[in-house]
């Protein structure tokens, strides 16, 4: 009987477990959109989720704050947790996150899946303006920029780091976001 | 040791593996590029579902 054993284990122990959670919240909060596996990703969706309604507390946010970062041991990318993404799902009563599914990965058959944000979807052409974003604040990753980035971490990374320095960039961000929405909910109309 | 107490037929065997075969995928076509995906996945020829595209039509 499998009665009350609602969890995957993931061929790992307890400990390693609730590092390869951590590690995988940490990435879902900085990248926004990351890709793994199936099950990992139906096991870190109410985990991540769990960790951004705590993000959302109101009262005793120094609490809060303390117990996201057992979890989120990254200090700069708590900080976004608390500071862009739970004002973002502030009105959202859950349901964080959307896992798509790939299909199955060559090599071993496993069933792949990306797992993301709301509000972080695929947006074609987004690459570019991620990088263009990126060259505006910090003159010092010119060099960096200069290299055309060959796969999405450099690019995510670039966009993390245009977050941190500037806050109040990173807000305005999060704000167009749904406005672009509504204009195509309207285009839809 | 327990043993067979009567031969077994080869109608008997090819009776029992009447049912032994792999079923078909459930396939149906991509409605953006009309090519071949699995239900629920992403398209995994142009990276749409549900009507958008969600990933990169490389990363898919
Ligand atoms: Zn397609």
């Amino acid at each position: 009987m499998r009665h009350r054993a609602a969890h995957r284990k993931l061929g790992r122990t307890s400990s390693h477990r609730l590092a390869l959670l951590r590690n995988l919240a940490t990435a879902l909060f900085d990248k926004e959109r990351i890709r793994t596996t199936l099950p990992k990703a139906k096991e870190l969706r109410p985990w991540a989720e769990k960790l951004i309604t705590l993000a959302k507390r109101e009262d005793g946010r120094v609490h809060a704050r303390r117990l996201v970062s057992r979890d989120v041991q990254d200090a700069a990318v708590a900080k976004k947790l608390f500071d862009t993404l739970a004002p973002r799902f502030a009105s959202r009563p859950g349901g964080y996150t959307r896992i798509l599914k790939l299909g199955a990965r060559k090599g071993d058959g496993a069933e792949m899946a990306i797992i993301e944000l709301i509000g972080s979807e695929f947006q074609p052409g987004k690459k570019e303006a991620a990088k263009k974003e990126a060259e505006k604040p910090a003159k010092e990753e010119a060099k960096a920029a200069d290299k055309p980035a060959k796969a999405d971490k450099p690019k995510a990374e670039k966009k993390a780091k245009a977050d941190k320095p500037a806050k109040a960039e990173a807000k305005p961000k999060a704000e167009k976001k749904p406005a672009t929405r509504k204009k195509k909910a309207d285009a839809a109309e | 040791m327990p043993n067979p107490k009567r031969r077994h037929s080869k109608a008997r065997t090819s009776t029992r593996r009447a049912h032994d075969h792999l079923t078909a995928p459930g396939l149906s076509n991509c409605p953006n590029c009309h090519e071949p995906k699995l239900p629920h996945r992403v398209c995994p020829h142009c990276g749409h579902y549900k009507g958008k595209q969600v990933v990169d039509s490389k990363e898919a």
